[in-house]
């Protein structure tokens, strides 16, 4: 008798599993589950696009409706990826056009996208409704014209942070002239303007949109004419919220904010005046997140707006809330979940503002429900992480950046050693943490011990030795994302840990001391690590002992990557060759 | 008295120009022999000059950038502190703006920024910056924390040249332990006073000294000599007292 159970029974009991972490679990049972598991999965999420072939990913989830990749790696951000790295779209679209023309959803991060991927996108999936492009790249405002035009199920167009040819405002006037489907449009990262009458007329024939992010050069004389035509806003953000108003003017603003009666979050708010913090007053009590991020308002004014947003879950703000503001938010913001503070100086040296680590500890005691953090500061103490870890051992992520590097606790000139080694050991359910700071070897020897369930992590000028690296390696046994840089050490402990960086997504290591004889030995070792060598100014010569600027190792299926440019280099696996470098234009 | 730091010299040595005029300006060049570090060749901040805003391509050849413009910020290494660069940006274009207003209301700042600094207590008054040739990223010290030279001279050492095992200075950065280091070299601490020279440290009272010292920097012997032609009396070199 067969005892499997009948592919329908699986297929309905599979259809309650979400996750794809799950997902990835089931289909490792048997085959039969391998088979129902793939045949039923519709979201699917690669996160290296370079681990796995396109076209195997294809034929591999015929139902297939969602997906999400991910390209460069994470400090590219910070502009450590050279421009042509990788990370390239198009051969997903085009394997995905030819064989699943009915996926509705994509989502990119860090990819570059160009406009004939927009182009074919359009062309090729009838039912397309989701484009999220998160710090990507490459296409124009003339791509995105073509989606708005041609696909008329979109529900969701978002360009996240991403570097746009931009060409003018006209792409807004593609969208189809009878009403759309739109449920979110964010065009905050391009620079031109668009024509009021376009975006109008698109609001009033846009009855289901609930997410608007407007653009900075969207003026303030304007946001009162686009609001009363979405009053069902979710969430807004605005542009720029620093142009003069009359009163006239102040007082139709100030009531069509208040007609918003559904709006939780509210980002935007470029250079936001403090005369203008009034108009947002309704808004506040019902406000879940707000992006202050872009808001150059200072203390005290933040007070009058942070104290009347009680049901706050995220604040993303400028370190011009200062230790005050944060003590407001912790008496007032009982909800909290997420915290961001950014410096509001792009020199380092210009900040005058009062933030030190006092802000944090406040939020860390009258927050219960913190457990978001990432924080940026010029200087902390072992102390205050201390107390931060013991209000909050609830924390699943938590990012602390010190911008001066290797500063030690201010008041006792040790190293941050035991203050990252309270943070890990009592927050157990710590996915991923940021460090900064002076540390030693010490620190990750405490983070390989008790960060379990870490998955990422993020060093920048810290550690003395290999023993860094092998603490980490062999502790953390959760760990995913490693991103290391300005460190000083390399070799012993990658080769001692080679199996290991075959369970984690990726390891980025740039101005450390890792040599290309290691690079080598590494590769031959891991038959499915690409070990990826970046070297803009390559030595005439390459002896093993050679430095390389920067690494990039990460597992695949898919084999050498074909689409380097000249100054990546991909080890080969045959100690013969050495390096090899295929591309194929 | 003029202060002196001995110390080893790095082994693989990054000489940076920190764009600093002095005489004819320091050129940017970058040195890597064995050691590791890249920080010298794209060692610039990118700033809003890299991203112009009709969004073409980031400067890739941000190498041929370094040294190009005379950085302000003390920290010139890539990617750091790590924001984004919409964020940065942002930030950029702040700082022009605010410039720009700083001139306008200078007078009625000044009493409100007084008033904030007593209120706040110690914020950045009396924190100069230090800058050391070869390091890439500058430090800040507390003047009103120090009673003297020597005092001064004692934090800098052990914010460049950590001594103790274990631990690494800014230049023991990209350098095995400072054990390994070899031969000793020279610097001079020299300052920048309220008119914008540049003068050795220790030629003046300590009291008269901290009024009128804008900045620091820690520099080699080599390049100091144009200094001392400032000077009435020829360069002493005197152990610290």
């Amino acid at each position: 008798m067969d005892r499997r159970f009948p592919f329908k029974v699986l297929e309905h009991i599979f259809s309650f599993v979400d996750s794809n972490e799950d997902r990835n679990s089931v289909s490792l049972v048997c085959k039969s589950w391998f088979e129902t598991e793939r045949r039923t999965r519709k979201r699917v999420f690669v996160g290296n696009c370079y681990a796995v072939s396109p076209l195997k990913v294809a034929r591999r989830f015929p139902k297939m409706r969602s997906l999400t990749l991910k390209g460069k790696p994470h400090f590219a951000d910070y502009n450590l990826v050279p421009d042509g790295w990788g990370g390239y779209a198009w051969p997903w679209i085009e394997a995905m056009a030819a064989r699943r023309p009915l996926l509705e959803e994509i989502r990119l991060k860090r990819m570059v996208v160009t406009d004939e991927c927009l182009e074919k996108i359009a062309a090729s999936f009838r039912d397309f409704k989701t484009l999220v492009l998160t710090s990507c790249e490459g296409f124009s405002t003339d791509g995105i014209a073509a989606i708005a035009s041609t696909c008329r199920k979109l529900r969701d167009l978002e360009l996240r942070e991403c570097i746009v040819d931009d060409l003018g405002g006209d792409w807004l006037s593609y969208f189809p002239e009878t009403s759309t489907s739109l449920v979110s449009l964010d065009f905050s990262c391009l620079d031109s303007e668009v024509k009021l009458s376009d975006l109008e007329r698109l609001l009033s024939r846009s009855p289901n949109l609930k997410s608007l992010k407007l653009n900075r050069s969207v003026t303030l004389d304007v946001l009162e004419s686009l609001l009363r035509r979405a009053p069902q806003l979710v969430e807004l953000g605005t542009g720029s919220f620093s142009d003069e108003l009359d009163p006239e003017e102040i007082a139709k603003l100030t009531k069509a904010l208040s007609e918003l009666k559904q709006l939780k979050s509210l980002s935007g708010l470029w250079d936001l005046l403090p005369e203008y913090i009034p108009l947002l007053y309704s808004v506040c009590p019902r406000l879940t997140s707000l992006n202050l991020s872009y808001a150059t308002v200072q203390m005290p004014d933040l007070i009058d707006l942070l104290s009347r947003c009680s049901k706050l879950q995220k604040l993303w703000v400028m370190d011009l809330i200062e230790d005050k503001g944060l003590k407001t938010v912790a008496l007032c913001c009982k909800e909290l979940r997420e915290l961001r503070v950014f410096p509001s100086g792009a020199d380092l040296d210009e900040t005058d503002v009062t933030l030190t680590e006092q802000g944090l500890v406040s939020v860390s005691e009258g927050c219960k429900k913190l457990e978001s953090v990432l924080y940026f500061c010029v200087q902390f103490t072992n102390a205050a992480l201390v107390s931060i870890a013991k209000n909050r051992p609830n924390f699943r992520c938590f990012r602390l950046c010190v911008m001066e590097p290797f500063a030690p606790d201010y008041r006792t000139q040790q190293p941050l050693d035991e203050g990252f080694k309270a943070i890990v050991e009592k927050c157990k359910d710590l996915r991923r943490l940021s460090v900064s700071g002076l540390l030693t070897d010490k620190a990750f020897e405490y983070i390989g011990v008790h960060a379990k369930k870490l998955r990422m992590l993020s060093i920048a000028f810290a550690g003395d030795s290999d023993l860094m690296l092998h603490h980490l390696l062999s502790g953390c046994q959760s760990l995913k994302k490693l991103e290391i840089r300005d460190c000083p050490f390399g070799d012993t402990a990658l080769l001692e840990n080679a199996a290991k960086l075959e369970t984690m997504r990726s390891l980025w290591m740039s101005s450390c001391f890792v040599s290309f004889g290691a690079c080598k030995q590494l590769s031959q070792k891991m038959p499915r690590l690409n070990v990826e060598v970046i070297d803009e100014h390559p030595p005439k010569t390459r002896p093993d002992s050679s430095p390389v600027e920067r690494i990039y190792i990460y597992r695949t299926v898919a084999g050498p990557r074909l689409d380097t440019p000249e100054f990546v280099w991909t080890i080969h696996k045959s100690p013969e060759v050495g390096v090899s470098r295929l591309s194929i234009r | 008295m003029i202060t002196e730091l001995e110390m080893g010299k790095a082994e693989s040595e990054l000489e940076l120009g920190l764009g600093l005029s002095l005489g004819g300006g320091t050129a940017s060049k970058i040195v890597k022999p064995g050691g590791g570090g890249a920080w010298g060749e794209r060692g610039r901040l990118l700033t809003a000059k890299d991203f112009p805003s009709v969004g073409s391509k980031r400067a890739a050849d941000s190498a041929s950038h370094a040294g190009a413009s005379p950085p302000r910020s003390s920290s010139q290494v890539v990617g750091w502190p790590p924001i984004g660069s919409h964020r940065m940006n942002s930030l950029v274009n702040n700082q022009a703006t605010k410039k720009e207003d700083d001139g306008k209301k200078k007078a009625k700042d000044d009493e409100t920024k007084d008033v904030t600094k007593k209120v706040n207590g110690k914020v950045q008054v009396g924190f100069i910056k230090v800058n050391m040739d070869g390091v890439a990223i500058g430090r800040k010290v507390d003047l009103n924390a120090h009673s003297s030279y020597e005092n001064l001279a004692q934090t800098l050492e052990d914010m460049f040249f950590r001594s103790s095992p274990g631990t690494i200075g800014l230049t023991g950065q990209f350098t095995k332990p400072l054990r390994l280091l070899d031969g000793p070299s020279e610097f001079v601490l020299t300052y920048e006073d309220k008119e914008g020279d540049w003068m050795l440290v220790g030629d003046v009272p300590w009291r008269m000294f901290i009024t009128s010292v804008k900045r620091l920097r820690v520099m080699k012997t080599s390049e100091a000599n144009g200094l001392a032609a400032r000077h009435q009396e020829p360069k002493e070199r005197h152990k610290p007292v």
